[in-house]
């Protein structure tokens, strides 16, 4: 249906675990994907008698990620807010709430545009249910399960302004979000795991109007692409509902992945009375200058930063749209390093720019461990035409899955490059075997190279360098 | 004989931990069944311990202050592997995988834990009858109330069938039990004694405490639990205390209030036997004068709102999920309800209910809200006072120990006898009980001093010295013949 005349009016809050090693409140291994229940101890199994004590280095890359985005770094104050919940091993959590560690910051989307952030705080996460027998969902599951390993771990949980107009822009923020989270190595920002997890506060206005409608929340959005889905379905459900004269409903709303939409889970009405009271068993969290200092000194240079970077790297002609896209990729990614180092000993960057947001990119995780100098010296076999583009990218990939030196790899795989002799001898074989194309080409019909070059390429096994075959064409001609 | 004396005589070789213990558990078995003062008798592991101890000493090794003492701990306090019920059905069969740190200090020290004690269902009671176990006896009068809620530890002490216990005080849980058994209990300054491994009734408010029969032996086991501890974000960065050693000093030239609001509706004789402490200070040199704290007379119901609230919270952990009782119901909602229904007692479902109400939206501000202000001008009433003295004396209760039965139906008069005990927990500072003679009936009465947050050892001294001029102690109708006076020094030959 067409949702035109309305537009969407977003917030987001994300929730990010913290990559710290221990967890937020004991020191049991904070890391995901261990034996369940194998990371567990009196006080993150919230046994009787257990005292939580607050792990100082979250609280650290809290105010990092306060710095980060422009927030006010404040006095904080713990709360308990009190509900049952099978996998909260207190029936309450602690979190921060109407004094929390991070306040009135802002992010900057990749096209300038702000957001706001209201608050960044931070809180423990629940253990992890998983529903068995039946269906495997909650409604016919005959029993559950629970791991507590999650129990504990550090959360920030950052609550942006009601800033976002867009499904696309609220992606964006997600992405820029995520990307100086995983700057500040606050976070590997894997949504798929859980690490990163967003709940988007959805309302809908009439264009050329300020007011905002009624917001519904809607939870269980795992990736970017369902945020965009679930945010573009949401607008829709209640543009319908306004334009048959309905009311929206304050709600929130549970998005439902297999069929594509969202289902309402609780009214306000229903909504839980949290009962929040302070955390008697901590004391209040007073960052001094000092130490706030510290951390905000050795923040690392931000996503937005390191894009203007790598676009200097271009030099005076600028980006093109396609490298701008590059660009942001490279950055997001976190993958700046080899572009830099790539340039700085010689590659031209658009080359060692296009290779990293396309080739290592598709395999970023193992991209980011590779040795940039050996990265460096791969662009270099191909700039120099030793590897054609097609064997550079196989080189790359098999670099990537063995992590042995491009070099060893390129002779493992017979990517000799061919001599200069080899390659004149097979230009001059094309020539002579294409009279008619060969005096076309000397009268002044450039767009034969390819033509050639083609055909010298089918005689070299695709071992030739087209730039090489070019350049011995042209002299030829003389 | 005292824990510190005995401990000397284990130390020196003229007894061995083993024997000791053995004499203890032999009392405990003839009169506990009368008293009900233990949950659990830890014989095997005791005699363990015990023996460990003997080694140690026969190896040259000095165990600690405490080598050889059997103590018994309030069963709200971990002991890992053996059975911690806070007086509750719903951790029926719970068996801690952690020790809590008291208990950890105590075993540092070289005493050997002999039994968990009797209590009202967590902590939350002034008689020991909330217990899902039964009530404990008084041992001065098995008709009559322990007080409590660490009525278990009061009693066993005052019987000697331990020298010393530990109890915790969230209210006056250690002070009340102890005026009503004519033993010594001290509520530390909060944040001298680490509360991990003390299942919580009111984080705010719990501190675990020494029970004792003498104000010395409150002392030592006082400096063996106190100082800081990392696993209790509210523990004080303190030093260990060291209270036994600056106990004789005295009360020459400190300033003592007796405050009239803990006088206040007290039993006349109570109150003659506080004024006559007051001459007794006054006569080792202490300048004694009335004054009067008029705030302290809204600390109960601020009590009663603060103290539910954060148990409301501490309690919802009792979910059958994980440990303890479970119900099985058709869902985990229900599976909660039908297992607290069946786990709870109903005064803790009387608390839990009024906590929740008053955290809840709406009501909050004028309940929790204003119950926090309450408290902060109750601290203030004492920083006031505590600039002209150095420490205020009162009763620990209105009356002495009441009879079974006669206030379990009627809630306000039972937390009535918390009404001098409470200003001290909401405030944070320490305060003791000493015994100081009988009422008209024989019943033991304690007088309580307190002081501002770490004063304890000026409120230490002052105790030694009510302690020194005090009538000679009643002795308990049962397990009078058993040991702690002389008899036990006669056994020393074997």
């Amino acid at each position: 249906m067409s949702t035109k005349g309305w537009g969407p009016v977003v917030g987001l809050e994300v929730h990010c675990e913290l990559k710290t090693v221990t967890k937020l409140f004991c020191g049991c291994r904070n890391a995901f994907g261990d034996e369940p229940n194998t990371n567990i101890c009196p006080v993150c199994l919230g046994l009787p008698g257990s005292l939580p004590v607050l792990n100082v280095k979250a609280v650290e890359m809290a105010m990092a990620i306060g710095n980060a985005l422009h927030c006010e770094i404040r006095p904080s104050l713990f709360h308990r807010k009190n509900y049952f919940y099978p996998d909260m091993p207190k029936d309450y959590q602690i979190s921060q709430y109407d004094e929390p560690i991070n306040v009135n910051g802002w992010l900057e989307l990749p096209d300038g545009q702000r957001v706001g952030i209201v608050r960044a705080h931070l809180e423990e996460d629940t253990g992890k249910t998983s529903h068995m027998g039946g269906g495997g969902r909650i409604h016919d599951a005959d029993h559950a399960l629970v791991d507590y390993n999650r129990a504990g771990v550090p959360l920030v949980e950052i609550v942006s302004a009601p800033d976002i107009y867009s499904a696309v822009q609220a992606r964006r923020y997600v992405e820029e979000l995520r990307a100086i989270l995983m700057a500040i190595r606050a976070s590997d920002g894997r949504m798929e795991e859980g690490s990163l997890r967003v709940d988007a506060n959805v309302s809908v206005r009439a264009d050329r109007t300020d007011e905002l409608g009624t917001r519904c929340e809607i939870k269980n959005v795992n990736s970017l692409r369902s945020l965009a889905r679930a945010i573009e379905y949401e607008t829709e459900r209640q543009v319908a509902l306004l334009e048959s004269g309905e009311p929206v409903l304050q709600q929130t709303r549970h998005w439902d992945e297999e069929a594509q939409k969202t289902v309402a889970l609780r009214s306000k009405e229903e909504a839980f009375d949290y009962r929040y009271f302070p955390e008697p068993d901590l004391v209040p969290v007073a960052p001094d200058p000092e130490w706030q200092h510290e951390v905000a000194v050795s923040l690392p240079s931000m996503p937005a930063e390191r894009r203007v970077k790598l676009t200097e790297l271009l030099g005076a002609r600028g980006p093109t749209a396609a490298q701008v896209d590059q660009i942001a990729t490279v950055v997001a990614l976190g993958l700046d390093m080899l572009v830099v180092e790539a340039v700085s000993s010689g590659i031209d960057a658009p080359l060692a720019l296009a290779r990293t947001a396309n080739e290592a990119a598709a395999d970023a995780d193992r991209a980011r461990e590779v040795d940039p100098a050996a990265y460096a010296a791969l662009l270099r076999m191909e700039q120099e035409g030793k590897l054609t583009p097609t064997q550079a990218k196989a080189v790359l990939a098999e670099t990537l899955e063995s992590g042995g030196h491009p070099a060893d790899i390129a002779r493992r795989q017979g990517f000799e490059a061919l001599g200069a002799d080899t390659v004149a001898a097979a230009v001059a074989e094309v020539v002579s075997a294409h009279p008619g194309e060969w005096e076309r080409y000397c009268q002044g019909e450039d767009k034969l190279v390819g033509f050639f070059t083609g055909l010298v390429m089918q005689a070299t096994d695709k071992r030739a360098n087209g730039k090489e075959v070019a350049a011995e064409l042209c002299r030829l001609r003389g | 004989m005292s824990a510190s004396e005995l401990a000397e005589r284990v130390r020196r070789g003229e007894t061995s931990a083993t024997d000791v213990l053995e004499q203890y558990l032999a009392a405990i078995d003839e009169c506990d069944s009368e008293l009900h003062s233990f949950l659990t008798v830890l014989g095997d592991s005791a005699r363990s311990e015990a023996r460990e101890i003997d080694r140690r000493l026969s190896a040259g090794e000095d165990p600690g202050p405490l080598a050889g003492v059997p103590v018994a701990v309030k069963d709200n306090l971990c002991t890992r592997g053996m059975s911690t019920t806070c007086g509750s059905h719903i951790l029926e069969g719970w068996l801690p995988p952690y020790d809590a740190t008291v208990v950890e200090r105590l075993r540092a020290a070289g005493a050997v834990v002999v039994g968990k004690t009797n209590l009202d269902e967590f902590a939350m009671g002034s008689s020991t009858e909330n217990s899902a176990y039964g009530p404990t006896h008084n041992p001065h009068d098995p008709r009559r109330v322990p007080g409590g809620s660490s009525g278990g530890s009061a009693a066993a002490v005052a019987a000697g069938l331990v020298p010393l216990a530990l109890g915790s005080d969230t209210g006056g849980s250690i002070r009340q039990p102890a005026a009503f058994c004519g033993v010594v209990g001290l509520k530390p300054t909060y944040g001298m004694v680490s509360r991990y491994g003390l299942v919580a009734f009111a984080s705010s408010l719990d501190q675990v405490g020494p029970l004792a029969r003498t104000v010395a032996d409150a002392a030592i086991l006082f400096d063996v639990i106190g100082g800081h501890d990392p696993r209790d974000s509210t523990s004080l960065e303190r030093p260990n205390p060291l209270a036994l050693t600056r106990l004789e000093e005295g009360v020459d030239g400190m300033r003592v209030g007796v405050v009239a609001e803990l006088l206040d509706g007290a039993d006349a004789s109570v109150v003659g036997r506080v004024h006559e402490t007051a001459e007794v200070l006054a006569a080792a040199g202490a300048s004694v004068e009335e004054c009067s704290v008029p705030e302290v007379s809204y600390a109960l119901p601020a009590y009663y709102l603060l103290a539910p609230a954060e148990a409301s919270s501490n309690l919802a952990r009792y979910d059958g999920v994980r440990y303890g009782l479970r119900v099985n119901a058709p869902s985990a909602e229900s599976m909660n309800g039908a297992t607290r229904a069946a786990g709870f007692g109903s005064e803790v479902k009387r608390r839990i209910m009024l906590g929740t109400y008053a955290l809840s939206a709406g009501y909050y501000d004028a309940y929790y809200g204003q119950a926090q202000k309450v408290r902060t001008l109750i601290i203030r009433a004492f920083a006031r006072v505590y600039e002209r003295v150095d420490v205020l004396l009162g009763a620990t209760t209105p009356t002495t120990a009441f009879e079974l039965g006669s206030k379990v139906d009627d809630p306000l008069s039972m937390y009535l006898s918390d009404v001098c005990t409470v200003p001290t927990n909401l405030a944070g500072h320490p305060a003791i009980s000493v015994p100081f003679g009988v009422d008209d009936l024989g019943l033991p009465v304690g007088v309580q001093l307190l002081a501002p947050a770490l004063g304890e050892m000026s409120m230490f001294q002052a105790a030694a010295v009510i302690e020194s001029a005090a009538p000679a102690a009643v002795l308990p109708q049962i397990c009078a013949t058993t040991i702690g006076g002389s008899r036990t020094s006669a056994r020393g030959e074997r």
